[in-house]
């Protein structure tokens, strides 16, 4: 058993390392007629650009992507260059026509994501043209070989129950180096993901079969990181069903995070796609969705007719009425932790990591302050956006509209839900941003504080201040604090995920949707004591 | 301003002092030579499994002490002399106090065993006797065997934390069957079947007859007795029960039995002296407890009462309703009132087992009144408020099965099997309860 899990590990280091690998390979050319049909088609006035692009790119050399992508921002910049120094020469002759002409020749946009445009263009080699072997060889075998280290738990591990043995023993787990170079795999990935999917575009052929299946074009970046989501949670769903197969709740739970994640964030959007309707997620609520309301979007929405309007209205919907009144009766962990995509990454992924998350005092004020003014900033950002939307103005009590908008996605929806969100799992914990950043959850947060049936029930006198309810919470809730005096805990960032009541060895805690009555519950002498004594003090 | 010194920082003592705090401004110190801070004892096993880290066993941060006022003083006390009020450390520092609470907690039991004191025999039961293992049983490959004595919960759970290493486990139990003191018939042998399960060698109504030493004086093997065996091994455990800790007293003027004698509000002979926990001995049991109560609750509940005497409010012990919790590797135990090991006169019994053999209950109730005395569950979670309710009025096992539903405190989904448990009993006794379905309105009644 073991030995097959040593051999399911060396696999699964194969398969990642050709995954990996493939960046560097593939060589990237236009022809002059492709040259052409790219420049017209993107509509550019700047009388430089197809120069500077023809001289960079198109080529008889042999460039792989990184020196690809070098000469296009170069020949970009080089473009912009040239009209800034126009700008900056009638500038100085005060020449104000001809300054103001000069702006139109400038291109705008993210260097690195039109070269990734150019780049799905050029790219040929042994990955584009093999790409359902390439497919095997790194998903394939990935998967295999992550499956055979997971598999033999099931007799590995012993009898049913809770097995963390070890977990603080181990490099993986407990901070080691192994989890620091984990850390730094999943933070570089999401860099390249986010500010450079250029150099990630031999990942992108070898989805593309698979997305021309799906939804008849080619794969983007965001395919490649949707369909990755999908099989990293599918393999690490089955060592969560081993792992926790002693418990139906966790059964149950991860089954529905990969249901959601499947078919509501992976398959319909693509489907819908191919029907040439927008690709919605039809579970991901605002604004947690936070770019449901800028205005690419509601155009989107208003250019496709009924599935358009349908998907406005179920947007706001899902937002106003159907997450809080969910929450009022089942907690916030009906979104979070069964059926959210974040959650889901994070409740399988991201559970050999739950033990890191930080259980200080301190770090329960961060948090508080963190999410919050996230929350804030993202009502702030729409309220800017929607206003500049209907009214066409440009700003919106001095912040404009454009600003805002790339600062938020900048810093919230890249920097903090994924690089950090997700890349620091190793050291931080699993749920970093839920914690923290997600202002969807710090919403449902204050809904299930202050209105809801949900609770965790403590068990009377039972608990015996263990700590592995606390170890393994999270969302860094020091479950303990309230266990070993008696009281029930009533937390905004409580997702449910349950892992409390699993690990306690006294039966002490029950996730639960109850009557609101005596859902908070402050004692100060425990049941079990003296029943007189214990109304005395706590009546009073 | 009155100081309060408590010897002890476990969760007596700790208890205790919170509760001073919360009442009072007093001076509180509490002293331990064992570590700095408090940390649940119940969890040591847990880190040598590698399941928390020592920090984690500490319910509090470190800065709380300071933020409550609470003074903390490592050190170990050799004497107390009443007269003067007045503490006498081993390292020769001296404190005085108004009011002492003795809250020493226990030591394991050593029994004049040949060998009981080589290298590689241990307790476990401190801070220390965790270094110990680490120290001795880092693996499998420098511990090839350990050998167990003493059939209790602190020796199955020592059992489970060295199979968690895959070290082989040798465990003698005294008893003919795991726990049968405390534990009825069914129960005991379902533990048993546990311990086996788990690759565990479980040995029972063996006892140990002597540890033999290698050249280094480090443990060798041990022998039993009883068949003139020799096992050879590297670590013993030595779990046959604890006993109080009162040492440092023993000299004093301060009454001792086996734990240091105190009435029902916890004093001791000596006035402003006071004990509780583990190390504290009632002059007699009460309700049905034992004198000496070494369970982690029993010691909170001490904490909290004496608080209120000592600012005081001046308050009977009164423990309520019996209950406890243990876990046996992967079995989950409670206990609600008393099911005695052996069936008493009056008592009618009624025991229902899962066709796994891993979850079962057993029910105790007056053959008369049919008056629910006591459960105990395995593998089934329940509700404590619901027990404590069915104690305090005296409700009948009729309605107790009646209203099991209520009583389960499982997660959710998990399987039921309350109308198998009914259908059981009322096929046993001629009987025609109906289950009722689960209601928010009785549970918060």
């Amino acid at each position: 058993m073991k030995a097959i899990k040593q051999i399911g590990l060396v696999i699964f280091l194969i398969g990642l390392t050709i995954f990996t690998g493939t960046l560097f390979t593939g060589s990237f050319s236009l022809t002059e007629s492709e040259l052409d049909s790219f420049v017209d088609s993107k509509g550019y006035k700047s009388e430089i650009i197809k120069e500077e692009l023809r001289n960079a790119i198109v080529t008889t050399e042999d460039l792989n992507i990184f020196q690809f992508s070098s000469r296009v921002r170069n020949a970009y910049q080089a473009s912009n260059n040239y009209y800034d120094g126009l700008i900056a020469k009638y500038d100085a002759e005060k020449n104000w026509d001809k300054k103001g002409e000069q702006y139109q020749y400038r291109i705008s946009g993210k260097l690195h994501t039109v070269s990734y445009e150019i780049a799905k263009k050029a790219g040929s080699g042994f990955v584009k043209e093999n790409a359902g072997l390439i497919w095997w060889l790194t998903f394939g075998l990935a998967i295999l070989g992550a499956l055979l280290f997971i598999l033999p738990n099931f007799i590995l591990l012993g009898n049913k129950g809770i097995k963390n043995n070890g977990i603080y023993l181990e490099a993986s787990t407990n901070r080691g180096w192994i989890a620091w170079l984990v850390l730094v795999y999943l933070v570089a990935f999401y860099l390249l993901l986010y500010f450079a999917a250029d150099y990630v575009v031999n990942w992108t052929y070898i989805l593309d079969p698979i997305s021309e299946f799906l939804n008849g074009g080619p794969a983007s970046q965001w395919f490649v990181y949707g369909f990755l989501y999908c099989v990293i949670m599918l393999v690490m769903a089955t060592r969560m069903y081993i792992k926790y197969r002693h418990n139906k709740y966790q059964v149950i739970r991860t089954t529905s995070v990969l249901f959601f994640q499947i078919v509501f964030a992976f398959l319909i959007p693509e489907i819908m796609t191919s029907l040439n309707m927008p690709g919605y997620d039809f579970k991901n609520a605002f604004p947690l969705d936070y770019d449901f309301f800028f205005d690419w979007n509601l155009d989107n929405l208003r250019d496709n007719g009924a599935i358009g309007l349908f998907i406005l209205v179920w947007g706001i919907v899902l937002t106003l009425v159907i997450v809080p009144v969910m929450v009022y009766f089942f907690g916030k962990r009906w979104y979070c932790s069964w059926v959210c995509g974040c959650g889901g990454l994070a409740e399988t992924l991201g559970d050999p990591y739950r033990q890191h998350s930080n259980k200080s005092l301190n770090a329960w004020k961060l948090e508080r302050w963190l999410i919050h003014s996230v929350l804030i900033f993202s009502l702030v950002m729409t309220l800017v956006t929607l206003y500049c939307y209907f009214s066409g103005a440009e700003a919106f009590l001095g912040i404009k509209s454009h600003w805002i908008k790339d600062t938020y996605s900048f810093l919230i929806g890249s920097w903090f839900a994924g690089v950090i969100g997700t890349g620091f799992y190793p050291i931080f914990g699993n749920r970093v941003w839920c914690r923290f950043g997600c202002p969807l959850a710090a919403y449902l947060g204050l809904v299930q504080r202050f209105k809801s049936r949900f609770r965790i029930t403590t068990n009377g006198g039972q608990c015996i201040s263990c700590g592995n309810c606390s170890t393994y919470c999270e969302q860094g809730i020091d479950v303990r604090a309230y266990a070993q005096k008696g009281e029930n805990i009533v937390r905004a960032s409580c997702v449910g995920c349950g892992i409390c009541s699993a690990v306690c060895p006294r039966g002490v805690l029950k996730l639960e949707n109850g009557p609101e009555d005596g859902r908070i519950n402050p004692t100060e002498i425990l049941l079990g004591n003296d029943v007189d004594l214990m109304d005395l003090v706590n009546q009073k | 301003m009155e100081h309060i010194v408590i010897i002890g920082n476990g969760i007596s003592g700790v208890t205790a002092a919170r509760h001073i705090r919360k009442l009072s401004d007093k001076k509180i110190t509490i002293v331990s030579a064992e570590t700095d801070y408090f940390f649940s004892r119940t969890a040591l096993m847990y880190v040598y499994m590698g399941h928390m880290k020592f920090e984690n066993t500490q319910p509090y941060e470190n800065w709380f002490w300071k933020k409550n006022n609470i003074e903390l003083k490592k050190g170990f006390v050799k004497t107390v002399e009443t007269k003067s009020k007045t503490l006498h450390f081993a390292n020769g520092d001296t404190l005085g106090y108004d009011k002492l609470i003795i809250a020493t907690g226990s030591k394991p039991n050593k029994f004049g065993w040949p060998g009981q004191d080589l290298d590689g025999v241990m307790g476990m039961y401190h801070k220390q006797d965790l270094e110990n293992l680490e120290k001795y049983a880092p693996n499998n490959k420098v511990c090839k065997r350990a050998v167990i004595v003493g059939g209790g919960l602190i020796g199955i759970e020592l059992a489970e934390m060295l199979h968690s290493r895959h070290i082989p486990v040798t465990f003698l139990v005294r008893e003919n069957s795991f726990w049968n003191g405390v534990l009825p018939e069914g129960e005991s042998a379902m533990i048993n079947r546990e311990i086996i399960d788990n690759g565990i060698d479980l040995r029972l109504g063996v006892n140990l007859k002597e540890i033999k030493a290698d050249e280094n004086g480090k443990v060798k093997s041990v022998i039993i007795p009883e068949t003139g065996e020799e096992i050879a091994c590297d670590v013993v455990g030595l779990t046959a029960g604890v006993s109080p800790n009162i040492d440092f007293i023993k000299d004093s003027e301060i009454e001792t039995g086996r734990g240091v004698k105190v009435n029902r509000f916890l004093e001791t002979n000596i006035p402003d002296v006071y004990a509780i926990g583990d190390c504290a001995e009632q002059h007699e049991g009460i309700d049905q407890r034992r004198p000496i109560e070494a369970v982690w609750y029993t010691g909170r509940m001490m904490g909290e009462t004496v608080a209120q005497t000592i600012c005081g409010n001046r308050i009977q012990y009164k423990p309520g309703h019996w209950f406890n919790s243990a876990k046996f590797v992967d079995i989950e135990y409670q206990t609600y009132g008393w099911v005695w090991a052996q069936t008493k006169e009056n008592e009618s019994r009624f025991y229902w087992e899962h066709e796994s053999g891993k979850k079962c209950i057993h029910l105790n109730y007056d053959k008369n009144t049919r008056e629910f005395i006591g459960i105990n569950t395995f593998g089934i979670r329940m509700r404590h408020e619901f027990f404590n309710k069915i104690l305090t009025k005296k409700r009948t096992v009729d309605y107790v099965l009646e209203h099991l539903a209520d009583a389960n405190f499982d997660p959710e989904f998990y399987k039921l099997h309350e109308s198998d448990i009914v259908s059981k009993f009322n096929k046993e006794n001629n009987t025609n309860i109906q289950l009722k379905k689960k209601s928010w309105k009785r549970i918060f009644a």
